[in-house]
């Protein structure tokens, strides 16, 4: 008898590691996704809906590359940043640079709009049907981890984020750039008056923020559905993300996003009857009784 | 400015009048009617007090699905199946008043769209009582006020909402012309001022949210016992998104603004969507952004200058 229980709990022991593991690497990926917001939203306060978008020309970049093009799946990541970062500058220079000033109730209807337009120009010229990008066979399948089933590409995912995340927090905190962009958001005039550039930082910073999202879609083309709804539908995960994780930091939003990714995957398993209702509540607790985010300092 | 009222007065005996002269397209004005009530309910909060709201459609959501099981399971009135919506809604609105007071605009968007997210998950996952994502099926309606049966051409439809829009409207108007309207402009201009002259901001934030709440919830219950069936989508993102942009096509604080919008939006949306079926968004969507490119201010100016001689209570929207 002990030896059908000890079995049954350390099989039960294995899946939930499994499960822990697929959590882990899709939080990793929503932090990419966010990781542009938690700057723009946290940072630049601009409430910017359409962060999703961004995210989307990268996951239809990375299809259409590998399955069109033919390019191979790790040559169409940085070609999947490139495009949206370009694509991020483009408006920025065009469009939002014009709303920064403004309140915040009319960036929200202007990023709607261009969520609205994203959503249907995608719908349009690539269809409602999910797409999927070719990933190479090496990152297929999974292996066997004393005992836990660990998927390759998510072992991938995982560490291509990691390396960002901490190249990201060494810019924003080390660099003269981090220095330049902080001081920019805090005092955008003063700023100006001591000679930063405030308009590109701005730019860059946009454009940088979008490629990410690029990037996180292009990773998330097969862990996520991509579909032309996705950033409508992914938009609640990036401002839980952002908020949650407070924006003091970059260490904050990530910690979100793990979390966020391992309840997803362990509610969907073990609490398919609550859902993401779990995740909604949370988000509003967080919210109601720290606003400045769950892993901010109170100020 | 005598003519006012009878401007008024004129746009109130087109849309009665609509009955007979568009007797083809009264599904269409029933939708209107419907709409206009909801960005009414809209105007209230944003125009006058100044609470952003990403998630507006929690309540027509929550007054559509009680209205709807209600008439589904007790056979009542419909009247008495929106009464339960408006009562539901308004305790909604009065329970989540005080979560939305507290914070920036930002705290506010991100929790009035958490609530309505909740909701339509809450209504999803219930599938027992709501019909899940089948929608709720099997709403039958009986006749209003035991005398008028609804017709499939929508003329009872049409009439019901159209008459409990301008009711509303007018309790609207009352309530926005008294010293509690007066009041909520002064805590949407400046807060900090309202309350060093003494305007409880806290209470008056409470009973207007919890109003506009009530007013939605009508407006659900309406669409639900107008077309006797509801869906998940009540409590979709684009419809809180959706009555946004109507209320700011029609302008806002000044009470017709949702309704001049939603009429301009239903127009809109049936004359693009005859062209591209499928991708009348895109052109919302572009309205929305060169709206806001351009400039809230700037287009009402244009406006201002324009009917100059004939608008005097433009100056009041401007303001916002």
């Amino acid at each position: 008898m002990d030896g059908i229980t000890g079995g049954r709990t350390s099989e039960h022991k294995r899946c939930m590691l499994t499960n822990l593991f697929d959590g882990i690497a899709s939080g990793m990926v929503l932090f990419i996704l966010a990781s542009g917001l938690a700057v723009t939203l946290g940072l630049m306060n601009f409430v910017n809906l359409a962060h999703g978008a961004f995210a989307m020309a990268g996951g239809y970049a990375t299809v259409q590359l590998t399955t069109k093009w033919g390019v191979p799946f790790l040559a169409s990541l940085p070609l999947a940043f490139l495009i949206s970062a370009a694509l991020g500058a483009i408006f920025e220079r065009t469009l939002y640079v014009h709303l920064y000033a403004r309140p915040h109730l009319e960036q929200v209807l202007f990023s709607i709009g261009l969520v609205f337009m994203a959503v249907a120009v995608a719908d349009y010229f690539i269809g409602s049907q999910q797409q999927y990008a070719v990933v190479p066979d090496y990152l297929k399948g999974r292996f066997d981890f004393y005992g836990v089933g660990v998927g390759k590409y998510r072992l991938f995912i995982i560490a291509v984020c990691g390396v960002i995340m901490l190249t990201l927090q060494a810019i924003l905190t080390r660099s003269r750039f981090g220095a330049q962009l902080r001081a920019a958001v805090d005092d955008a005039r003063t700023a100006r008056g001591l000679g930063i550039p405030v308009a590109r930082i701005f730019t860059l910073t946009f454009a940088v923020g979008s490629g990410l999202a690029g990037l996180g879609g292009a990773l998330g083309a097969e862990i996520l559905t991509l579909t032309p709804t996705f950033p409508l539908k992914y938009m609640i995960s990036f401002l839980i993300v952002v908020t949650v994780g407070g924006t003091s930091s970059i260490s904050g939003p990530f910690l979100a996003a793990l979390l966020l990714g391992i309840a997803d995957v362990a509610g969907n398993y073990y609490l398919p009857a609550v859902g993401a209702f779990i995740t909604y509540a949370l988000m509003l607790a967080v919210l109601m009784l720290r606003p400045q985010g769950l892993f901010a300092r109170a100020q | 400015m005598r003519w006012k009222p009878l401007l008024e007065l004129a746009f109130w005996l087109l849309a009665f009048g609509a009955i007979f002269l568009l007797p083809r397209r009264l599904l269409l004005l029933n939708e209107i009617a419907i709409l206009a009530l909801f960005a009414l309910s809209l105007d209230l909060i944003l125009g006058y007090a100044g609470i952003v709201s990403l998630g507006h459609a929690a309540f027509l959501g929550l007054g559509a699905y009680t209205a709807g099981l209600t008439a589904k399971h007790f056979a009542v009135d419909p009247l008495i199946a929106i009464a339960a919506a408006a009562a539901l809604s308004g305790l909604l609105g009065f329970t989540t008043s005080f979560l939305v007071l507290r914070g920036s605009d930002l705290t506010r968007l991100m929790v009035t769209l958490a609530v309505a997210l909740l909701l339509g998950e809450a209504a999803n996952k219930m599938q027992w009582l709501t019909g899940g994502s089948d929608g709720l099926q099997g709403v039958t309606v009986s006749a209003v006020a035991g005398l008028f049966e609804f017709d499939l051409r929508g003329r009872t439809a049409y009439v019901l909402s159209l008459t409990t829009l301008l009711l509303l409207f007018l309790v609207a108007r009352r309530m926005m012309a008294s010293p509690f309207g007066m009041s909520l402009r002064t805590i949407r201009d400046n807060p900090l001022r309202a309350a060093a002259i003494g305007v409880p901001v806290t209470r008056r934030l409470v009973t207007i949210y919890t109003i506009a709440a009530i007013y939605a919830g009508i407006a659900g219950g309406l669409l639900a016992v107008t077309t006797q069936f509801v869906s998940l989508d009540v409590f979709d993102f684009s419809r809180s998104a959706d009555v946004m942009l109507v209320l700011i096509l029609g302008g806002t604080g000044y009470l017709y603004g949702g309704i001049l919008g939603a009429v301009a939006f239903k127009i809109l949306q049936d004359v693009l969507s005859g062209i591209t079926p499928q991708f009348w968004h895109f052109w919302i969507g572009l309205l929305l952004v060169l709206l806001m490119v351009i400039g809230r201010n700037r287009i009402n100016g244009w406006f201002t200058a324009l009917a100059q001689p004939f608008r005097r209570h433009v100056d009041r929207e401007v303001a916002s």
